[in-house]
């Protein structure tokens, strides 16, 4: 590959927004909606030690799609940056808003000026005292920021899902049926490199406990309001047909992290 | 371009700013972080140059008794709430223990505002060690986290502000029957586990520990316990001046944290506590030295 001398902005731009496109196309998907309790985290991990979503602050949650190292290494900054917020002023002077206008502008940086913008897109979610005080931010990777009112979807094949969640979704759910329709949601995609590209219908998919990272920003709760949905607890919450479904991941994939083999997002088309 | 090339220097007076500054490689504990970014946080940095014991001279608050207790299913900590400055009461209904995480709590005596802002700040390490990590400390990571906050006030503690905590914590990988924990601590930060099942700090203990000497057992349940620390609390006030009894005409009773496995950390209702303090009373009421 030659590298030319000159290449336009616009090009430029054009390129960098294409190799974070694809980075982000290859992982599994996280859902972020809010719910009557307060805000909801789906994701299809199977690893039980890298996390897709976790806590930042008493009233934060961060969810994230992309590269494993990037999303990590944000998700540690805007827990100091919080912390150390919280600690010189009060923990109240902490807001998801101030959280999410850090990671924008710590993308659109890079986007911009560094050899390779991070391959992620990002949820800052915040949980209200009333239901009208719950926020949704979606950071992409370029540093737009948006403020969803309903849900949130990020990763791989995110048009089916968001597309049945249009269909599904509305106000005022509670916690079982929040996770309800965001698992139907995540099932509405194909596995990503799965059978969905030879010719045939994606083969239906049934996600169980084993294959969910679910955690919920609780508004009930008094100070820390994140809390992961595990085990039997999730089982007793997921719909009928998914509590049966317990499948092990195929012993020769990896089971979270980054969803692609190392190195292949530079090299793959 | 480099990353880096946007990370401001720091300064010594201001946190860092924009989220690059958070974003190099660095600490879990949030502590290390502050001390390398933003030092002006810290608590207990006294101006150099001070002659000894020059803090003295500024009468600032100091707080008093403190005990702690193992039992069965955990361990009780509980505190007066008289600070004194002096001859004078500084302040009635201070509070003293703290909890600090999901299992466990702090104690203070000693110089009361170094204190609470060292716990104040041991308290963000717990949980900030939890969020990075994924996993909180082990009770002997935290009370050894605890030891070097304490080391790290030694300056302080020489010229008069010395701070002396009261660590305790349910071990949840022990047994439960070992998995109630005291840690004390000296002004060196010096760290040393009490594995008898009872100990206090402060200008009261000495009375409080006689007290509970004569009437703990670590086999017996919360509610005796919690009478139990009552009592040792008011056998220091009684013999004490600067420890503050049962206030029942404001109704300021002593602060009471039990920590079990089933529950964690929980701070004793007022309701609760202040049947046990009237019951206390009454029974001294009738024999003034207990028994």
């Amino acid at each position: 590959m030659t590298m030319p001398f000159y290449s336009s902005v616009d090009q430029l731009l054009r390129d960098r927004s294409e190799l974070a496109r694809k980075g982000i196309s290859r992982g599994r998907s996280v859902v972020v909606l809010t719910y009557t309790g307060g805000v909801l985290f789906v994701a299809e991990n199977r690893s039980k030690a890298l996390h897709k979503v976790s806590e930042i602050y008493d009233r934060i949650g961060f969810a994230a799609v992309g590269r494993y190292n990037e999303f990590d290494n944000l998700r540690t900054g805007g827990i100091r940056m919080a912390d150390v917020r919280g600690y010189s002023y009060d923990r109240r002077d902490v807001s998801g808003q101030m959280l999410a206008k850090a990671y924008a502008q710590a993308l659109g940086t890079a986007f911009v000026e560094q050899q390779k913008p991070y391959e992620v897109e990002l949820c800052v979610a915040e949980v209200g005292v009333t239901a009208d005080g719950d926020q949704l931010y979606r950071i992409t990777y370029d540093g737009s920021i948006t403020d969803e009112p309903q849900f949130v979807v990020m990763g791989g094949t995110t048009e089916p899902i968001s597309t049945k969640l249009k269909d599904t979704y509305q106000p005022g759910l509670d916690l079982a049926a929040a996770i309800g329709i965001a698992v139907e949601g995540l099932e509405a995609a194909a596995t990503p490199g799965g059978n969905a590209g030879n010719g045939g219908a994606p083969a239906s998919r049934v996600l169980g406990v084993s294959a969910l990272e679910v955690a919920v920003l609780d508004r009930s709760r008094p100070r820390r309001t994140f809390r992961r949905i595990l085990g039997p607890a999730l089982r007793d919450l997921l719909p009928e047909e998914n509590r049966a479904v317990d499948d092990p991941a195929p012993s020769a994939e990896p089971v979270g992290g980054d969803d692609t083999a190392a190195g292949s997002a530079a090299t793959e088309s | 371009m480099e990353r880096h090339a946007l990370t401001m220097p720091f300064s010594e007076s201001r946190p860092p700013t924009g989220l690059d500054a958070y974003l190099a490689p660095g600490p879990s504990s949030f502590t290390d972080f502050v001390t390398a970014n933003a030092p002006h946080l810290l608590p207990g940095r006294v101006p150099e140059g001070l002659a000894p014991h020059a803090g003295a001279a500024l009468d600032v608050p100091h707080g008093t008794t403190i005990v702690a207790l193992v039992f069965d299913e955990g361990v009780v900590i509980a505190g007066d709430r008289r600070a004194t400055s002096g001859n004078v009461i500084a302040q009635r209904d201070i509070e003293k223990i703290f909890i600090t995480d999901g299992y466990s709590a702090v104690g203070i005596a000693g110089s009361a505002g170094i204190a609470i802002q060292m716990v104040r700040l041991f308290t963000v390490d717990l949980e900030h060690y939890e969020k990075t990590e994924g996993v909180p400390l082990s009770l002997d990571g935290k009370s050894n986290k605890l030891a070097g906050m304490v080391a790290q006030n030694l300056g302080a503690a020489m010229q008069g502000f010395v701070v002396v905590p009261l660590f305790v914590g349910y071990d949840t990988e022990a047994e439960p029957s070992k998995a109630g924990r005291i840690v004390t601590y000296d002004a060196t930060g010096g760290r040393y586990d009490e594995w008898l099942g009872y100990h206090s700090v402060g200008s009261g203990s000495v009375f409080a520990k006689s007290s509970l000497k004569k009437i703990h057992r670590t086999d017996a349940d919360l509610a005796t316990t919690v009478r139990n620390a009552i009592e040792a609390l008011y056998d220091a006030a009684d013999d004490d001046s600067a420890t503050g009894g049962p206030d029942l005409t404001r109704r300021i009773y002593p602060v009471v944290v039990s920590i079990t496995g089933a529950d964690g950390a929980v701070r004793r209702s007022e309701e609760e506590i202040e049947a046990v303090v009237r019951d206390v009373v009454a029974r001294r009421t009738e024999h003034p030295d207990g028994g």
